[in-house]
């Protein structure tokens, strides 16, 4: 039903689609110091989709998304609920914060944090649940 | 002692690979583990006949100063050698009993969790986990009640045992909450932490600290709500004949020996505490009479076997429950020896209830007769069993009777009322005794449906093991005094009694009360068939009884107010939803503002130009929103209002409010477009009055929250210094993030967050769900028609 037969909205999208995401990546990754974090870059991810959706159809989004939505926000209330599991073992409360610092050759230093890995379950559970609600409603009939 | 508790909800889970190991012999392996515990248990008894009591304090959620605390005194230590030897013999019976029923690792599994959940029960200190082990023997009893799951009839008894001991357990939390305040109530004892909760504590304090205090009437109430309805009292006492729909052993084990006695431990727990006022010793002994009268007399008027064992179980418990309230130190006694006796005639008469149902296909006591050929074994113990219930000597059961009869002579409050209850009882359960132990296996041999024959080892143990028993303890009293009887009555009574239990104790009254209902009992046995054409002529009395009340309250009455409260609240309109809300909204926040609020900083009205310009765009915006008659118009409107503020945030500085905000709108504006061309053509369904009342509740809304915002403005948690302040100098040292916001969501309160993500998923599942589903049905509905179509 949704489909778009405009040549440039087709060919913008293809460009335009790599770099949103990889600008959501970014935004993910710097949240925790300046604006961003995983609610913000996942808002961006799924309009991103949205914009191939509306592009393209739903069919062919869903193949080149390859995971379904459910999967993607199930795999995110995943991610958040066991980054809280590592403090229970140092017998802090569930959900403590935890940071380790490592040296890569090349990269430098990089901290990589429970917080960082809850981000990121943020991250596709809103994703999931955007692409989840948009992609029921288009397929409706 | 955890471990003890703990072993066997391990052993429980582990149970389907055992059976898959041992097959038919898994009951044997299982009982390895009841057995053990009955030797760790035993093992105990000569430090406990002392007067110790055994502690072992487990923390368990310390900030609420809620500890896992067990303790062991000789009352605790009665029932867990009850629960554990009888569970041995339970589970090995089980085996035999179930052999080659598919669901039989199930069984392994519930009975093995239910016999753990029974032991932390009688261990418990605190009373928060005796109330949650009460409540996990509710929930494997309807696992066990139900077992033959695919019996329709049988769910529903397993349903209504649930619903009616489970229904009691929230009154009894509702009581103990009450009683944990009394004791913590400074003015009074003023327990402190862990302490209110604690059982040995609260024994500790003086009775008249509780009884005076002003909650001891309800909490009294509560608390016995639950004991009654787990311990099957009249009005209550219907769930128990109807839980016999579980297998056998189950009956044996949960509705007789141990889990319908959580209600009598519990009030015999709570007598030195809560007992010896005029409440208690009224209105426990009516409960507890009147359910043993009723008891016995549909016992007599029942013709098969389990449910004659069943009625004879609500007698029993009756028993108990009326010498609790009798509260004498005599009574207490009495308690203990009746409850022993109990435990062990009735767990094996169940045990032979199963075998004659097993081998010979009938559980008919007007059908059975002279099994005593085929199955010597059973019918000589059945003989043993049958003396100890009707309370011959030289059997235990008759000192339970004997010690019974001398309380209720003594008995402070209402004695005519039970006096002449027990009288009668007894009288019954004489011809009861004879009905269970006499007429199956003597007399004339008669048809059963299958060929009798005798049951196997598995089977048979448990009833002997339990009629030496009785036969041991009967003729020798001197081995169960010193091993237990006077330990549980010491920790009952709270202090060391002079009495002691004794086959013979010169000729008194309750010598000549035990022979007059003797001679009455065999008389009634005589004529049974005459009695019970008697009492079957009552049949429409028995139907309109509490049980009939329970079924009508559940069936018809609940459906009832389910409909019109559903059809009240959740009556499909969107604009209703919203209007309720709102108000609530409004009535809640606005009570809380009026009460306790106030606005007292000034205003500033120092406003930018571009400032005051945005406000202009959104008023326009907003009122054109709400006038307009295009959908899409409308839509835009808001999303305007929305880019308006996502402005806003940026001139006060909080860019990742304001980068959400246009994302959120954006996706807002997809997800409209996408749901709006479905819509038909708008119409105009609101009448003016109603127009009226949307303006007037917007109207509240909007000018709450205005106050509300001018009054959050003033508010200031710390000293001299808004909130922003403490967040920018501790977000970098303590969660190394220098993006407030972030910290916030994933760090400082991950634990809201994650409630959030997961209500955002829940969102699209119900999207999901709504769009998917009703497409389903709308097929289904529409093949329905065109199957119709075609058969018409």
């Amino acid at each position: 039903m949704i489909e778009s037969k405009s040549l440039i909205l087709h060919t913008a999208t293809r460009f335009l689609l790599p770099l949103q995401l990889l600008f959501s990546l970014f935004l993910l990754l710097r949240g925790h110091d300046e604006p961003g974090g995983g609610f913000i870059a996942g808002l961006v991810a799924a309009g991103a989709i949205a914009l191939y959706l509306f592009a393209f159809d739903v069919p062919s989004t869903k193949r080149m998304l390859r995971a379904s939505p459910h999967d993607l926000f199930g795999l995110g209330l995943l991610l958040a609920a066991v980054s809280g599991i590592p403090a229970l073992f140092l017998g802090k409360p569930y959900l403590t914060a935890l940071w380790w610092e490592l040296e890569f050759p090349f990269f430098g230093e990089i901290k990589l944090s429970t917080p960082l890995l809850f981000d990121i379950g943020v991250y596709l559970v809103v994703i999931g649940s955007v692409l989840s609600i948009v992609m029921t409603l288009a397929e409706a009939e | 002692m955890l471990l003890a508790v703990l072993s066997g909800f391990i052993l429980a889970i582990a149970a389907p690979w055992f059976f898959k190991a041992f097959g038919d012999r898994t009951g044997w392996v299982l009982a390895i583990l009841p057995a053990a515990l009955a030797v760790y248990f035993g093992s105990y008894i000569p430090e406990v006949m002392t007067g110790e009591t055994v502690v072992q304090e487990v923390p368990w959620i310390p900030s609420l100063d809620i500890e896992l605390t067990f303790f062991l005194d000789g009352f605790s230590l009665l029932f867990a050698m009850l629960i554990t030897v009888i569970g041995t013999l339970v589970v090995i019976y089980g085996g035999g009993y179930l052999k080659g029923d598919k669901d039989i690792p199930r069984f392994y599994v519930f009975i093995l969790a239910f016999m753990a959940s029974m032991l932390g029960l009688v261990l418990s200190d605190s009373l928060i986990s005796l109330f949650v082990f009460w409540e996990l023997t509710s929930i494997t009893s309807f696992m066990l009640i139900g077992y033959y799951h695919d019996n329709a009839k049988y769910r529903k008894c397993a349903h209504q045992s649930m619903m009616v001991t489970v229904g009691g357990g929230l009154a009894m939390m509702a009581g103990l909450i009450l009683l944990m305040m009394i004791v913590s109530d400074p003015a009074g004892a003023g327990l402190q932490g862990a302490e209110a909760f604690s059982l040995r504590a609260i024994l500790a304090v003086d009775s008249g600290l509780i009884t005076g205090h002003e909650f001891y009437v309800p909490a009294l109430l509560l608390i016995l709500a639950g004991c009654f309805t787990k311990s099957a009292q009249v009005p209550f006492h219907f769930w128990l004949p109807n839980a016999m729909a579980g297998p056998t052993p189950v009956s044996s084990y949960l509705h007789s020996a141990t889990m319908v006695k959580a209600g009598i431990y519990l009030m015999a727990r709570l007598q030195p505490g809560m007992g010896g006022t005029e409440l208690w010793m009224t209105l426990i002994p009516i409960v507890g009479a009147t359910t043993m009268f009723m008891g016995m007399y549909f016992a007599l008027k029942s013709t098969g076997y389990k449910q004659v064992l069943a009625y004879s179980t609500i007698m029993a418990l009756g028993v108990l429950t009326m010498l609790i309230g009798i509260g004498t130190e005599k009574a207490m006694l009495a308690f203990v020896a009746f409850l022993l006796a109990h435990a062990m005639y009735k767990g094996a008469f169940f045990m032979i209830a199963g075998i004659v149902d097993h081998e010979t296909g009938t559980k008919d006591l007007k059908v059975l007769s002279g099994l005593r050929k085929k199955m010597p074994i059973t019918a000589t113990v059945a003989a043993v069993v049958a003396v100890s219930l009707a309370g011959f000597p030289p059997l235990f059961g008759y000192l339970g009777k004997k010690m019974m009869f001398e309380t209720a002579l003594e008995a402070p409050n209402v004695q005519v009322y039970i006096l002449t209850l027990v009288a009668l009882t007894a009288t019954m359960g004489i011809a009861v005794a004879g009905l269970l132990g006499v007429k199956p296996f003597w007399g004339e041999e008669a048809e059963t449906p299958k060929p009798a024959h005798e049951a196997p080892l598995s089977m048979l143990l448990g009833p002997i093991v339990l009629a030496t028993g009785s036969l041991t303890f009967g003729l020798a009293p001197f081995f169960a005094d010193s091993a237990l009887v006077q330990a549980a009555v010491t920790a009952i009574w709270g202090q060391e009694t002079d009495y002691y239990l004794a086959l013979w104790s010169g000729f008194n009254t309750a010598v000549v009360m035990s022979a007059v209902t003797l001679v009455a009992g065999l008389l009634v046995y005589w004529q049974w068939d005459r009695v019970r054409g008697v009492m079957e002529s009552l049949q429409w009395l028995y139907d309109h009884g509490p049980e009939w009340a329970y079924t009508h309250g559940m069936d018809r009455f609940l459906p009832w107010i389910a409909k019109k409260q559903t059809g009240i609240i959740q009556n499909g309109h969107l604009r209703y939803y919203l209007l309720t809300i709102l108000l609530t909204l409004v009535t809640l926040v606005g009570y809380a503002f009026f009460t306790r609020g106030e606005i007292t900083g000034a205003l500033s009205f120092e406003v930018h130009f571009y400032e005051l310009l945005v406000v202009l765009v959104m008023l326009t915006a907003a009122f054109f929103a709400a006038s307009t008659s295009s959908r899409l118009g409308s839509v835009a409107a808001a999303g305007v209002v929305g880019f308006s503020v996502a402005v806003v945030y940026i001139f006060f500085s909080a860019p990742d409010l304001g980068i959400t905000q246009l994302l959120v709108e954006t996706l807002t504006v997809i997800l409209l477009v996408l749901v709006l061309f479905r819509l038909p053509e708008f119409v105009s369904f609101s009448t003016t009055a109603a127009r009226i009342r949307d303006v007037f509740v917007a109207l509240l809304v909007g000018g709450m929250m205005t106050a509300l915002l001018l009054a959050t403005q003033d508010v200031q948690l710390y000293e001299h210094d808004p909130i922003s302040h403490y967040h920018i100098a501790k977000s970098v040292p303590e969660a190394y993030g220098r993006n407030i916001v972030n910290v916030i969501l994933v760090d400082y309160r991950t634990l809201d967050t994650l409630g959030e993500i997961f209500v955002l998923a829940l969102a699209a599942i119900g999207v999901y769900a709504m769009v998917k589903f009703r497409k389903r049905d709308e097929r289904l509905a529409a093949a329905e028609a065109s199957e119709k179509e075609e058969t018409a």
